[in-house]
């Protein structure tokens, strides 16, 4: 056992004299945009907030989902209304750059999120959404129809 | 969780519900279903909601509540028709004797005992106390035995990643997703978004609803003048009814 584990301690040890502040220097500490405003104050302290959210908003999406309790408290559309907003030049941040607030933090502590699979990253205000009427889901029935009116002779085809 | 009266919300409820009172006398409530639930308050088994479809009223081509629907989901289609999340589709049945064609749209038909929820093997699928059918996208694992289960159709699988979604729409890859009857507007005291469309279109082929209260619109129209279940053989009890068929 000992055998075993010797030689890899003294790699450990030897690549830590060669690079000094390699664990420091190459992860970016994340940038973390205050809520602007003066009373504004987060649902719960901050220390609480940064060891819990999880459980905040956990416990909020099974209420909301199965029992329809809509409460804004510790409602993950408050969180990021509040939270992900634009910077002065008027840019905000989406979730596929490592300025969003949620994806900063996630990323230098190496836990991944999936939340934004599927909600909104942004505030509605801010998410330039691909009008529906444009590219609307094509029923099966509706395709067959296009099809059947495309082919069917025209008046100067019957000649 | 308390069980004890809170008096300041008691008096809240009635001052609202004298309000309300008021509201519906000129008999203009587009927007508004008759019970508001507070935010803090669970749904319970005292409402079922549900919708009744008068496809006489229905005209063919006319795809308000489709639109709507889409709109109010965020849904886009990829141009895959095979594959594009559809939560309401408009079907066009015609008698083969006579000719007779009728227009219908086809959803979710909130099963009260709803064959999706019986084959989840995660719980995924489930019924709120309300009656409404719902997909809980955080458990689903896309294994699509409720798509296989349902007579309806109604339900779609998410193939391809998602971005932009609206804020009470939320849907992404991997997951299965149908008709939630606007649940988010609901609970909100507001009609679904097809019922306020086809309502605003002048059609008046929806008509939305509490199928346990006897004095509401819809028990009173289907008391009156029925309506039917589609396949109401499998004795599933949707909670859609469709008159005309």
């Amino acid at each position: 056992m000992i055998k075993r584990f010797l030689p890899n301690t003294f790699i450990v040890a030897a690549l830590a004299m060669l690079f000094p502040f390699a664990g420091t220097a190459d992860v970016p500490l994340p940038v973390i945009n205050e809520p602007e405003g003066e009373d504004v104050e987060c649902v719960e302290p901050e220390d609480d907030m940064t060891r819990n959210h999880m459980n905040y908003i956990l416990h909020q999406r099974d209420e909301t989902m199965h029992r329809g309790i809509r409460t804004s408290r510790h409602s993950f559309a408050e969180c990021i209304d509040c939270h992900v907003q634009p910077d002065e030049q008027g840019n905000i941040a989406s979730i596929d750059s490592n300025e969003h607030f949620c994806r900063t933090c996630h990323e230098y502590s190496a836990v991944t999120i999936d939340c934004f699979d599927c909600h909104a990253d942004r505030p509605q205000e801010f998410i330039e959404r691909e009008k529906p009427a444009d590219h609307p889901p094509v029923s099966l029935q509706q395709q067959v129809h296009q099809l059947l009116s495309a082919t069917e002779p025209t008046a100067g085809d019957s000649k | 969780m308390s069980d004890a009266v809170n008096h300041s919300r008691r008096s809240f409820l009635e001052k609202t519900a004298a309000v309300g009172a008021i509201t519906i006398a000129p008999g203009i409530m587009l927007h508004q279903v008759a019970s508001a639930k507070p935010d803090d308050q669970p749904v319970t088994d005292a409402v079922r909601w549900g919708m009744l479809i008068n496809t006489n009223k229905c005209e063919d081509g006319c795809t308000d509540c489709v639109d709507a629907c889409n709109a109010e989901h965020g849904l886009v289609g990829n141009n895959r028709p095979e594959t594009d999340t559809q939560y309401i589709r408009k079907v066009t049945l015609r008698e083969k004797q006579t000719g007779h064609e009728l227009s219908l749209p086809l959803m979710c038909q909130h099963c009260e005992t709803a064959p999706c929820v019986d084959v989840c093997p995660t719980g995924a699928s489930f019924k709120r106390k309300d009656g409404i059918a719902l997909v809980d996208k955080h458990i689903c694992i896309g294994c699509r035995y409720c798509m296989m289960a349902c007579p309806f159709k109604a339900r779609s699988f998410v193939h391809e990643q998602v971005r932009n979604q609206t804020l009470s729409a939320p849907r992404g890859k991997g997951t299965v997703e149908s008709c939630t009857m606007c649940v988010h507007r609901v609970d909100k005291a507001q009609v679904p978004a097809c019922v306020e469309a086809c309502t605003q279109g002048e059609h008046h082929a929806f008509i939305f609803g509490d199928l346990n209260d006897p004095n509401s619109e819809i028990s009173q129209e289907l008391a009156k003048h029925g309506g039917k279940q589609i396949r109401a053989d499998l004795k599933l009890n949707t909670g859609v009814r469709y008159q005309g068929i």
